[in-house]
């Protein structure tokens, strides 16, 4: 296993003067690997992802990529990963061509190579037709897209994609996730962040939920689920009468009200909430899925963080 | 300690390889893309400055230093010239890049360092200023103001001279909270030396203390009497102080604006 670890962090540390953004973390990431970094704002996602492609130096601990020191590597180690940032940082001078070819032309990879590459490309992205458009006329999704064909150009093994489809309509959601799978059978080993559960669980192997600087817990999207929360979540609309009778036929349960409504988790198995609504039949009751949604808010608490 | 380590830093020579001159190729084919508005201002200003200073103005001059009052300010203008389009470049035009492009973060991803993209910006303020110069110089040659091939050593000193306006300029880049943070430099820096560096009227009209200072603490002083130096062929002494005082002022700005934007933008 060890062999194939692509990036190793040990006691990894973020510190400014009054507060610490990463707060001594380990975590490994292996070859061929879609791992998911998850939490609220100002968890430390975006800051241990600036320690990876080595542009946020480490405070204490040690953080490798293949082997090599963030802090005594830094040229070999970007020339590996390409790098989708969370903020449009294309170039508003240049056409959607030029933008891919003057980032090549930063890797010292060849114009004519740059060229052929840039075509493909803007291919994958379904971006052709626009080549020759400045980026100023491009829709978010369009930008996203040419964002993420960027960070390709220099064909990395590791990519880093820090909330890649926030603010995109389910299409150019569906299109971006379609070409990360993709890059994924390639075998590209990626690290991305983000807000939406529903996108960790489609693309992630592994997710890590970071809170407060820290990781505090980590593990396959499907088993985070059943540990936390278990198989069915029921909902009903609140009132106290149906509490009480929720509590003691649930006394094992987490009951948690929101927005008027209960919640019940419970470990228990499949088909014991619909036994219970079919003796007591109640208006506006639905059972659905856990999900890793359910294993966020649990975890990090409903409280806004800014 | 701590203000010890803190001057080591500042003074540290950066580690620079080729990779700034992509840096500067970036630049350079933004500026190609809108070569004709870019080309117009350093075509039109002095055009604008001969034809009122030298035929207005000039009318109650009878001379100064022995020279028509548009042979003394002519190099004064390719002077002005090469300090305006370096420090704008390298204040406004760095920090659009810096903060409202995120031109920099986009280029750090890659293996150029931010050393490399503060260095390479320098170098394409000092291109803009030989840019600029060389238009302004085939100006006023055209107005029949140039008599010496002497006067094309002014392109190298315009050059030289745009690095170390460049390398001052990003250091208030280094300092700036917002764009409109440069109002200061401009008119508490950039518009004194304007007018008090012996562009428009000779330096020895001054009391000695203000000559002192001029020569001392302001940088167009020395740009402009390079120019004036050259352009009229005539090479003294003290064109060798002016071409040494931008030798040593150069380098020293050049290292402290690095380290400051480093400071800056690697937190």
């Amino acid at each position: 296993m060890a062999s194939d670890t692509l990036i190793e962090a040990q006691n990894l540390t973020k510190k400014y003067d009054d507060f610490v953004a990463v707060d001594n973390i380990d975590f490994q990431v292996y070859k061929g690997e879609c791992v998911g970094f998850l939490g609220p704002n100002g968890a430390g996602k975006t800051t241990t992802i600036k320690m990876i492609h080595c542009v946020l130096p480490p405070f204490s601990g040690s953080l490798t990529i293949a082997g090599m020191s963030v802090s005594s590597k830094p040229r070999e180690i970007k020339k590996m990963i390409g790098v989708a940032p969370q903020e449009d940082n294309l170039d508003p001078d240049f056409t959607v061509l030029q933008n891919l070819l003057v980032y090549a032309r930063y890797f010292d990879i060849p114009k004519p190579v740059a060229l052929k590459r840039s075509e493909e490309l803007l291919k994958f992205i379904q971006l052709e037709e626009k080549r020759g458009v400045i980026i100023g006329q491009l829709s978010t999704g369009m930008k996203r897209r040419l964002i993420l064909a960027r960070a390709l150009i220099n064909e990395p093994q590791i990519l880093l994609l820090d909330e890649p489809t926030t603010g995109l309509d389910p299409q150019a959601r569906h299109l971006i996730w379609d070409k990360i799978r993709t890059l994924k059978k390639q075998g590209v080993t990626i690290i991305l962040t983000t807000h939406y559960m529903d996108e960790a669980a489609a693309l992630c192997d592994r997710t890590l939920i970071m809170d407060k600087g820290k990781i505090i817990e980590t593990g396959k999207p499907a088993e985070l689920v059943k540990k936390h929360i278990g198989e069915d979540v029921l909902e009903i609309e609140y009132d106290e009468k149906t509490m009480k009778t929720l509590q003691t036929m649930f006394p094992g349960a987490r009951l948690e009200v929101v927005s008027e409504r209960i919640r019940v988790f419970t470990s228990q198995p499949h088909g014991l909430f619909e036994t219970f609504l079919q003796k007591h039949p109640t208006k506006g009751a639905t059972i659905r899925n856990a999900n890793l949604e359910d294993v966020f808010l649990k975890l990090t608490g409903r409280q806004l963080r800014e | 300690m701590k203000t010890r380590n803190r001057i080591a830093e500042t003074f540290k020579p950066p580690e620079l390889t080729y990779r700034v001159w992509k840096v500067w190729r970036r630049n350079f084919d933004v500026f190609m893309k809108t070569w004709k508005v870019n080309f117009f201002p350093p075509l039109l200003e002095p055009i604008f400055y001969l034809v009122a200073m030298g035929f207005g103005v000039g009318q109650f001059v009878k001379s100064i230093e022995g020279l028509s009052y548009l042979q003394f300010i002519a190099p004064a203008l390719v002077a002005i010239t090469t300090m305006n389009s370096s420090f704008f470049e390298c204040t406004y035009g760095s920090f659009v890049r810096m903060y409202y492009q995120k031109t920099f973060d986009g280029i750090i991803a890659t293996p150029i360092s931010l050393e490399e993209v503060i260095a390479g910006e320098l170098l394409w303020g000092a291109t803009r200023s030989l840019i600029s110069s060389s238009i302004v110089i085939a100006v006023i040659a055209a107005f029949g103001l140039i008599s010496t091939p002497l006067a094309l050593l002014i392109l190298p000193i315009a050059f030289f001279a745009g690095l170390m306006f460049s390398a001052i300029a990003m250091c208030f880049t280094s300092l700036a909270p917002n764009i409109d943070f440069f109002n200061y430099p401009a008119f508490l820096f950039i518009t004194p030396m304007f007018l008090l560096s012996g562009t428009f009227f000779s330096l020895s009209q001054y009391p000695a203390v203000l000559q002192t200072f001029a020569n001392i603490a302001l940088p167009l002083t020395h740009s402009v009497n390079l120019a004036r130096g050259l352009m009229l062929g005539k090479p003294e002494t003290s064109l060798l102080i002016s071409i040494a005082w931008i030798a040593i002022v150069t380098p020293i700005f050049f290292i402290i604006c690095i380290n400051a934007m480093k400071r800056k933008l690697v937190k």
